[in-house]
C-alpha cells in the first residue's frame, strides 16, 4: 500500500437529466489524501466539490451515478463495493459532517441518543462507553456544559454548538477521514471562529484525515494542508495552502483569490454634503413581532430604538450576525412589517410606518432587494414578465417601450436578451441575484434596500455583483442600504456602517477608519473575519471575556 | 452544462413529456366529451322507445348493449346519459373549484378575520355529509338539472376552498408576494397573477379528482331516484333501472357501470399521468 490514505483515480460522475441525457459532471478528477492531512476542495457551486467529496463514501446522489475511476480509502475501491459493504465503512472508517447541522438533526430525539447512534448501528461499544466516549468528543470540542449537553434537544442548542455536535457524531465511530461539507458557511463570523478552532483541534489530536468543502478561500486557509481548486468538474490546479495564497497559477484561483483582496474605494466624496436634506432620517425606530400588549408594545422588540441618516447619493451599511435585527430594520423602513414606535422621514416627508398607508411613488422610490432571489422571484413568470410589472405599474409603460425598457434593464444588469423567456428556475444564482436587482431598478427608486443579496452567492458572483451595484450607482446616482453579516462586503461599498447587536445600534463608523472601532462587540465582529492568511486562527486573540458576553 | 446558455432562443416553447397511459386517459375522456355532444345525432333509437319485446334482452346486431327492462335500447341510453353525467359533473366542478379556489386564495391572501369567517363557515358546511345534504335540498326543492348542479357545488366547493387555501398560505409566504405588496399591488392582482400560477398544477389535480366524487354522487344520488328524471337518465339512474337484471347478468346493468367505471379511471389516470414540462432544454 503506498502511503496515500485516500486514493482518487480518473473519477467519473454522470448525471441523468429529465429529458434522458447524460451529463458529466465529475471529468475525471485524481487526487490523494495523506494520513491525517485536511485537503480542502474549492470551487463556485456546481463544481462538483460536494460530489466529489462524497464518493469517498461510495455515494452519488439521486440521478447521478459513479461510473469510472476508483475511489480507495485505506485501500478498499468504495466504487466496486456492494450497497452492505459501503454502509460498514459508512461512519466507522468515513464519517460525514453537513452543511447544515440544523437540518441533519432529528428534532425528536435527544442529542445524546443521536450522537451515539453510529456507534449503536454498528456495535462498536457499549452504550455507557459510547456515552463517555461522547462527553470526551463534546471537551475535545468545547462545548458548553458537556455533562448535561446531550440530554437536550436539538433545538435547544444553537447553530454554532449544533454545528460542534454533529461533528460529534461523526468522530464518534473513530473515522480515519471525515468529510466537512461547508460546516461553517450557515454560522455567523463570530462562531466560525469557535467551530473552526474546534475542528482543528480535535482533527490534529485524533490524526484524522479530512476533506473540507467550501467556496470561502479564507476558511479553507485557516484548516486545510492542502488545497484544490475545482471548476466544472475538473481539478484547475492543486497545491499546499500557501503555494495556492502566494502562488496560484490557475487564473481561476487568481479571481477567487482577487475577490478576497480589499476593494479600494474609488468614489468620490460628495461635494454638496451640506447643504441638502438627507435623503432618509430614521429617528428612534422600534420594531417588533407577536401580540400587542396593552401600552402598544410588541411581545419582542426585534429593533431598539435605532436612529440613523443617510445622504443623497451616499451608502449605508448595516452590519451585525443573524437575528440581531438588520433584516427587520430594512423591513421597517420598507414598510413591510409596520414600525410601532420612531419616525421614517424620507425626502423630508415623513412617511407611513406600513406600506399601504404610502403613495404609490413613495413606495416606487424605496425599493428592497431580498437575500433569496429563488423566492423573490415567481417561479411561475418568465424574466420578461417580471420586469415589465413594475414597469406598467409605476410608469404606465405598454407594449414597444415597455419592451425597449425590458432589454435595458437586463442591459444594466448585465444580463443576456435570451434570458427574457426563461423562468427564474432556469437561470444561475448570480443570475436571479440580477433579474432580482433589474426588478428594483425597473421602479427608477432613489434608494435601494439590499438585504444580504450577496450572501447566497458564490465569492467570485458575489464580488461581480458588487461591481455592478457601484456601477449603476455611478450612471444613476441611487443610494444603498446595504445589509450584510459579511464586513468585506460592507466595506467595499458603504460611506458609513452601522453595526448592530441584540436589536440595538452599537456603534456607526465611516468605513474610513475601520480600523479604529470603540465598542467591544465591533471589535470582536471585525476581528472574526477571516483573512486569507493561514496563521490567521492561530495568531488570533480575541479576549475571551467579550468572546463569552457576545456569543450565543 | 456549456451548452445551456445558447438554448435561449426567443419565443423557444417548452417540450413537454406526455406518457402513453395519459394519452390514452385523455383519448377515452375525448371520445366521450365528444359522444355526450352529438348523442342526439348518433344513437340509433330514440331514448325513450321500446324496440324489444323482450326485457333485459341480450347483446345483437342491433341492440348492440342489449336491451333494458322495458325493452329499451341501452346503447342509445348510455349515449344520451354522457350528456348529463358529463354535462352536470363538468358545470358542477366548474363552479366548485373556481368558487372555492378564489375564494380560498382571497382567504389565504386577506387573512384576519375574513379568513377565520370564511373558513369555519365552510368547515361547518363540510361537516354535513354529502349524500344528506343531497337527499335533504332534492326532496326540498325537487329534481331539476340546475338544482342538482347547484347542489353539487355546494358540496364540493368548502374541499376545494380547503385545498387552494392551504396551497395559497405557502405561496404566500414567500418573497416575492411580499416583493408584490410592497409595490402596492391589490388583491386581485396579487391572486391572479402572483399566486394561481404557482398553484395551478395541484389545482387542476383536485379539479379532476373533484370531477370524479361528482360523477360518482351524481350516480348515487341518481341511483335513489333524485337524480335525472325519467325518460331521460344518467349512467347512476340507468344502473339503478336495471339493477333487477343483475342476477341475470343483463348487459343492461353492466354497460353503464363500466360507462361510469371507463370515466373516472380515465380521469384519475390522466391527473396521474398529465404531460410534464421538460426542464433540460440544452439537448435540444
Amino acid at each position: 500500500m503506498t502511503g496515500n490514505f485516500v486514493e482518487i483515480r480518473n473519477l467519473r460522475v454522470e448525471a441523468t437529466t429529465d429529458a434522458g441525457r447524460r451529463v458529466e459532471i465529475i471529468k475525471g478528477v485524481s487526487l490523494d489524501i495523506a494520513k491525517g492531512e485536511i485537503v480542502a476542495l474549492i470551487g463556485e457551486s456546481g463544481s462538483g466539490k460536494t460530489t466529489i467529496a462524497m464518493t469517498l463514501m461510495g455515494y452519488a446522489r439521486q440521478g447521478c451515478a459513479i461510473t469510472g475511476g476508483e475511489v480507495r480509502v485505506a485501500g478498499i475501491d468504495m466504487v466496486g463495493l456492494s450497497e452492505a459493504e459501503r454502509a460498514g465503512i459508512r461512519g466507522t472508517s468515513v464519517a460525514y459532517v453537513p452543511q447544515s447541522a440544523a437540518a441533519a438533526f432529528n428534532p425528536a430525539l435527544t442529542i445524546m441518543d443521536q450522537v451515539t447512534e453510529v456507534a449503536r448501528i454498528h456495535k462498536l461499544m457499549s452504550a455507557a462507553e459510547a456515552e463517555a466516549k461522547a462527553l470526551s468528543l463534546f471537551k475535545a470540542l468545547s462545548l458548553p456544559e458537556p455533562d448535561t449537553i446531550g440530554n437536550r434537544y436539538p433545538h435547544q442548542v444553537s447553530g454554532g454548538q449544533l454545528q460542534r455536535l454533529a461533528a460529534a457524531m461523526a468522530l464518534i465511530g473513530q473515522p480515519k477521514v471525515v468529510i466537512f461539507d461547508e460546516p461553517t458557511t450557515a454560522l455567523d463570523v463570530t462562531t466560525q471562529v469557535e467551530v473552526l478552532r474546534a475542528f482543528k483541534s480535535v482533527t490534529a489530536q485524533h490524526n484524522i484525515a479530512g476533506v473540507y468543502v467550501s467556496h470561502d478561500l479564507a476558511v479553507v486557509a485557516q484548516i486545510a494542508d492542502r488545497i484544490v481548486v475545482l471548476k466544472d468538474g475538473a481539478v484547475q490546479e492543486t497545491g499546499t495552502t500557501d503555494q495556492i495564497l502566494d502562488d496560484a497559477q490557475h487564473p481561476y484561483t487568481r479571481q477567487l483569490l482577487a475577490a478576497f483582496r480589499p476593494k479600494t474605494q474609488l468614489r468620490t466624496a460628495p461635494d454638496d454634503g451640506a447643504t441638502t436634506r438627507p435623503l432618509l432620517e430614521v429617528d428612534n425606530l422600534t420594531v417588533g413581532y407577536g401580540p400587542r400588549s396593552r401600552n402598544g408594545q410588541p411581545l419582542i422588540n426585534a429593533v431598539q430604538a435605532v436612529s440613523l441618516k443617510l445622504d443623497r447619493g451616499q451608502n449605508l451599511g448595516i452590519i451585525g450576525e443573524s437575528g440581531c435585527g438588520k433584516s427587520t430594520l430594512a423591513r421597517a423602513i420598507a414598510g413591510i412589517l409596520p414600525a410601532h414606535a420612531g419616525d421614517i422621514v424620507f425626502n423630508g416627508r415623513q412617511l407611513g410606518k406600513a406600506g399601504r398607508y404610502r403613495s404609490r411613488n413613495e413606495l416606487r422610490e424605496i425599493q428592497i432587494v431580498f437575500q433569496h432571489a429563488d423566492t423573490a422571484l415567481n417561479p411561475a413568470k418568465s424574466v420578461e414578465d417580471i420586469l415589465r410589472r413594475p414597469l406598467t405599474f409605476y410608469h404606465g409603460m405598454r407594449g414597444k417601450t415597455r419592451d425597449a425598457r425590458v432589454s435595458e434593464l437586463l442591459n444594466l444588469v448585465h444580463l443576456p436578451k435570451s434570458v427574457r423567456h426563461r423562468l427564474p428556475g432556469e437561470l444561475s444564482g448570480g443570475q436571479k441575484q440580477r433579474v432580482n436587482f433589474a426588478r428594483a431598478l425597473a421602479a427608477e427608486p432613489t434608494l435601494i434596500l439590499c438585504d444580504e443579496i450577496t450572501s447566497a452567492l458564490d465569492t467570485v458572483v458575489a464580488a461581480a455583483v458588487i461591481d455592478l451595484l457601484k456601477e449603476l450607482q455611478r450612471e444613476l446616482g441611487i443610494s444603498y442600504i446595504f445589509i450584510s453579516h459579511d464586513l468585506s462586503v460592507v466595506e467595499a461599498i458603504c460611506d458609513d456602517i452601522i453595526v448592530m447587536y441584540r436589536g440595538e445600534k452599537v456603534e456607526q463608523i465611516k468605513s474610513t477608519r475601520l480600523a479604529a472601532p470603540q465598542h467591544p462587540y465591533t471589535r470582536l465582529l471585525f476581528s472574526s473575519v477571516p483573512k486569507l492568511d493561514p496563521d490567521w486562527l492561530d495568531n488570533l486573540k480575541q479576549d475571551a471575556d467579550e468572546l463569552r458576553a457576545y456569543s450565543r | 452544462m456549456t451548452d445551456s446558455t445558447a438554448s435561449g432562443r426567443p419565443g423557444m416553447r417548452l417540450g413537454y413529456r406526455f406518457n402513453l397511459v395519459g394519452m390514452t386517459a385523455l383519448g377515452v375522456i375525448l371520445i366521450w366529451a365528444g359522444v355526450a355532444l352529438f348523442a342526439p345525432q348518433i344513437i340509433p333509437h330514440p331514448v325513450g322507445e321500446i324496440v324489444d319485446s323482450d326485457y333485459f334482452g341480450p347483446m345483437s346486431r342491433d341492440l348492440w348493449f342489449g336491451s333494458d327492462y322495458l325493452g329499451r335500447d341501452i346503447f342509445s341510453r348510455i349515449l344520451m346519459g354522457a350528456r348529463y353525467t358529463l354535462g352536470i359533473s363538468l358545470a358542477a366542478v366548474t363552479i366548485a373549484c373556481f368558487s372555492g379556489v378564489a375564494l380560498g386564495m382571497t382567504a389565504a391572501v386577506a387573512g384576519g378575520w375574513f379568513d377565520s369567517m370564511l373558513s369555519r363557515l365552510l368547515d361547518a358546511l363540510n361537516s354535513i355529509p354529502s349524500k344528506l345534504f343531497g337527499l335533504v335540498v332534492v326532496a326540498a326543492v325537487g329534481s331539476s338539472i340546475p338544482a342538482l348542479i347547484g347542489t353539487l357545488s355546494v358540496i364540493y366547493t368548502p374541499g376545494a376552498y380547503r385545498f387552494a387555501r392551504a396551497l395559497a398560505v405557502n405561496v404566500n409566504t414567500m418573497d416575492f408576494i411580499v416583493v408584490a405588496r410592497i409595490r402596492g399591488e391589490r388583491l386581485p392582482y396579487l391572486i391572479a397573477s402572483e399566486i394561481l400560477p404557482n398553484i395551478l398544477g395541484p389545482v387542476l389535480a383536485d379539479l379532476g379528482l373533484r370531477f370524479v366524487f361528482i360523477v360518482l354522487l351524481l350516480s348515487g344520488l341518481s341511483f335513489l331516484g333524485l337524480g335525472v328524471q325519467p325518460p331521460y337518465a344518467d349512467w347512476g339512474a340507468l344502473v339503478r333501472e336495471n339493477i333487477a337484471g343483475l342476477p341475470f347478468g343483463a348487459p343492461a346493468v353492466i354497460f353503464p357501470s363500466l360507462a361510469i367505471a371507463s370515466l373516472t379511471i380515465s380521469v384519475n389516470l390522466l391527473i396521474d399521468n398529465l404531460p410534464r414540462r421538460i426542464r433540460d432544454r440544452s439537448a435540444e
